[in-house]
């Protein structure tokens, strides 16, 4: 595992400083930073704001958006909203699944894709909807997922 | 930007502002909430931009919030005539701009079509999806740019609050929303005024107020379509609620899956701060507020009142017991009252229109309109805004054009996890909190996703139980193992290994369930079963004693087969089926190995049209594959 820098996380523990209740906003930031929360920032935010680390992580396993494991190239999203579920999502997502040999929440052993499973993106017009890097992919079907997975190097 | 320091100085900018906006001058406005942002509005939005630089046009271009139809989308409306154009692509725009903003021409192929009549519509309040729609909260969204806060002042925004801070004193205020009967938005339909009546009276200072924008509940929208394409209606309702409450300071809670909404928001409040609606002082009343946001981390639990406000002081955002109620002891322990998004948005409206109109629309203990995201097997899928006690056939057909392929409406499921399903004998009830409380359901955030016949209801209510499976918190008993049990039992279930006396043990469980958890999420959680059973029960038995999935949905008791009579011999399924199940060849019949066979399902999509020799089985055996010698294809009778 690389090692990350620690200035950006102090950068990021400064921005609320003197704040309240801060603990969830600080994480979705390194998230965002960092695409998942590395360990040595949980130290970090422990050490400066006195935080114990158990608290720290109780929080960053209890909230979907924050990741303790790395996130491959690519992150696709498979939305399993109750439309999408109608509209035959998950048949779009064991198609997903069979392709890259993965798990719902996995990433391929060479890092190319990560797997997850969301509920609902609010584009059910769309459904089934399946986002890779923030790229909407619209009513997929079936036979579509190869190619669009091709796509993704 | 100066401080507006009254009523007086409010109305002198809004007129200011219409004096400059000459109403002559062309418009364009196009649709830029987020579903019609993923249909491609970014790339439109350049492209007009680069046409109207290139020709050098004095055009107004407006990127206005959500119009709701994102069936059809992205959406651009010109104005002053207002035709509407659908499904605009970047390469119709030269076109657009030539022919319809410079020589007022209709372009024919982008107008909405009557699938009935066939008849093409020019303007967008003519076509039936708008037309029996009341869009007194949404209908803004189409008029202004979220991000600019003059359009909404334009429109008259921000009047509401001067008159509350003007003329009256926060206990008429708040009078006068219990008079409206304004019942929550987001689930349980509590009345908000006494929400806020118990939040003002409780003792203990600072009070505060919140935004519920954790729009958790699978196929709703609605919250985000406002928070998105409307902020300053939301925050001038919050703005008035704590006048009448009496709190300084409040909390916008927003799902981190909207990042569109966060960025708008962001930016509503800066403005607002820099015009005085925020702040010291606001409006020169001496009244002090202020707004934090604070961004969800995605847990559908999280939106519970209780469990949003642990949520807020940056804690694991798990529901409490609420024999002390979050109005007494909320955030900090502090009194605290927290609305949805549309209660919220609706209070501008019951302060300058007064409680007698706002009473007057809706049915006798269900006021004003709702907003429902109309999703799934409907032809427009959309956001539809309906005074209470619309029926449900008025919303699924008139304004949803029906059911989607010409297939049969089956059911339709409204209060997301915690409601329920209603079949086709009650599509004529009047949509409202106690109806559909009545009918086993409810009201919820206002999801209504429409099920066809191909939708099995055993596997919907799997699909609910093993999403708040996820989704519970574990911290009650009943919730976290009454869940998985339920979910057991429906997994063996939908794979044909349903034994006798498990639809009564679900009901055993469910009951213990809605007796004995914790917060909301565990009470209602079995409604989706206890529902589904009540309606469709013999469903459940085909699944449990002949094996048999009805809709052809359940993976394990279905199986592909091609009628041998039927076949084409295209090679298409055999191309492509991703686990080589499909023998055959040019001029051949084509064969399933039923061992080999993954059920993807691609074989049936795939076979044309023309064809469709691919057949779903379910309930009986497959019949045995065609002898090698009998696949040859010789001649075909036409």
């Amino acid at each position: 595992m690389e090692g990350i820098d620690p200035n950006r996380v102090d950068e990021i523990i400064d921005r609320y400083r003197g704040e309240r209740g801060i603990l969830i906003q600080l994480l979705l930031d390194i998230q965002a930073e960092f695409n998942w929360i590395p360990r040595e920032a949980i130290m970090r935010i422990s050490e400066r704001l006195h935080i114990p680390k158990s608290h720290i992580y109780r929080i960053a396993t209890f909230y979907k958006t924050l990741s303790l494991n790395p996130v491959g190239r690519h992150l696709i999203q498979v939305c399993l909203g109750t439309a999408c579920q109608v509209r035959g999502g998950p048949k779009i997502m064991d198609r997903i699944k069979e392709s890259l040999g993965i798990n719902e929440g996995e990433t391929t052993p060479d890092m190319r894709f990560t797997l997850r499973r969301v509920n609902c993106l609010g584009c059910c017009a769309m459904g089934p909807v399946v986002v890779i890097d923030g790229i909407y992919h619209g009513k997929v079907t079936p036979s579509e997922v190869k190619g669009i997975l091709e796509c993704y190097k | 930007m100066a401080r507006i320091r009254s009523k007086k100085d409010l109305l002198k900018l809004q007129e200011s502002i219409l004096a400059e906006r000459r109403v002559d001058k062309p418009l364009i406005t196009l649709c830029s909430g987020t579903a019609c942002c993923a249909t491609g509005s970014d790339a439109v939005a350049e492209a007009i931009k680069a046409e109207l630089k290139k020709q050098n046009l004095d055009v107004v271009f407006r990127r206005t919030g959500c119009h709701g139809f994102c069936e059809r989308g992205p959406i651009l409306t010109i104005y002053p005539q207002g035709i509407c154009y659908l499904n605009v692509k970047p390469e119709d725009i030269p076109e657009i701009i030539n022919r319809t903003v410079k020589s007022n021409e209709i372009i024919d192929r982008l107008l909405y079509t009557d699938p009935n009549t066939g008849k093409r519509i020019a303007k967008e309040s003519e076509i039936p999806f708008y037309k029996y729609q009341t869009r007194l909260v949404l209908g803004d969204n189409v008029r202004i740019d979220p991000r600019n806060i003059d359009d909404y002042i334009a429109i008259g925004g921000y009047q509401a609050l001067a008159k509350a801070l003007e003329d009256m004193t926060p206990e008429q205020v708040l009078e006068e929303v219990k008079k409206a009967n304004l019942r929550g938005r987001g689930g349980g339909g509590f009345p908000a005024g006494r929400k806020w009546e118990a939040t003002r009276n409780a003792p203990g200072e600072p009070k505060y107020v919140v935004v519920n924008c954790d729009e958790g509940d699978p196929g709703a929208y609605m919250d985000r379509s406002l928070m998105e394409g409307n902020p300053h209606r939301v925050l001038e309702g919050l703005i008035i609620g704590a006048y009448a409450i009496g709190a300084h300071h409040g909390f916008v809670y927003v799902r981190q899956e909207y990042p569109l909404a966060v960025k708008n928001l962001t930016i509503a409040l800066d403005q607002a701060r820099e015009y005085g609606f925020l702040g010291e002082d606001i409006l020169g009343s001496g009244f002090q507020f202020d707004v934090c946001i604070h961004r969800g981390a995605g847990a559908f639990v999280s939106g519970e009142s209780s469990a949003l406000m642990t949520a807020i002081e940056g804690k694991v955002g798990e529901p409490r017991p609420k024999y002390i109620h979050t109005s007494e002891s909320g955030i900090w322990e502090k009194p605290s009252d927290l609305n949805n998004v549309e209660t919220w948005a609706n209070v501008p409206l019951i302060i300058q229109r007064g409680a007698d109109w706002f009473r007057s629309i809706g049915t006798e203990h269900s006021k004003g309109t709702k907003i429902f995201s109309l999703v799934g097997a409907v032809n427009n899928t959309g956001l539809v805004e309906v005074p209470m006690g619309t029926t449900l056939r008025d919303i699924i057909y008139k304004i949803g054009g029906g059911i989607r392929d010409g297939k049969k409406f089956k059911a339709v499921q409204t209060g997301g996890p915690s409601g329920g399903v209603i079949p086709a004998q009650y599509l004529d009830a009047p949509v409202d909190f106690d109806e559909l409380t009545m009918l086993g359901s409810m009201m919820g955030s206002g999801g209504m996703i429409v099920m066809d016949e191909d939708t099995c209801i055993v596997d919907i209510a799997r699909y609910f139980v093993d999403f708040l499976c996820d989704e519970s918190c574990g911290k009650c008993v009943p919730c976290r193992e009454g869940l998985k049990r339920m979910r057991e039992i429906l997994d063996r279930i939908v794979a044909g290994r349903g034994r006798e006396g498990d639809i009564e043990l679900l009901k055993e469980i469910a009951q213990v369930m809605k007796r004995a958890s914790l917060c909301a999420l565990g009470t209602t959680a079995a409604n989706p079963t206890l529902s589904t059973i009540r309606y469709f029960h013999d469903e459940y038995e085909a699944h449990i004693k002949e094996m048999r999935c009805p809709a052809l949905v359940c993976k394990d008791l279905i199986s592909y087969y091609i009628q041998p009579d039927k076949c084409i011999a295209c090679l298409l399924c055999l191309k492509n089926c991703p686990s080589g199940a499909i023998e055959g060849g040019k001029r051949k019949i084509h064969v399933i190995d039923q061992t080999k066979c993954i059920k993807c399902g691609i074989c049936y999509e795939v076979c044309p049209p023309k064809a469709r020799a691919v057949v779903k089985i379910s309930g009986k055996p497959v019949p045995p594959p065609l002898p090698e010698s009998e696949r040859e294809i010789t001649k075909r009778k036409k």
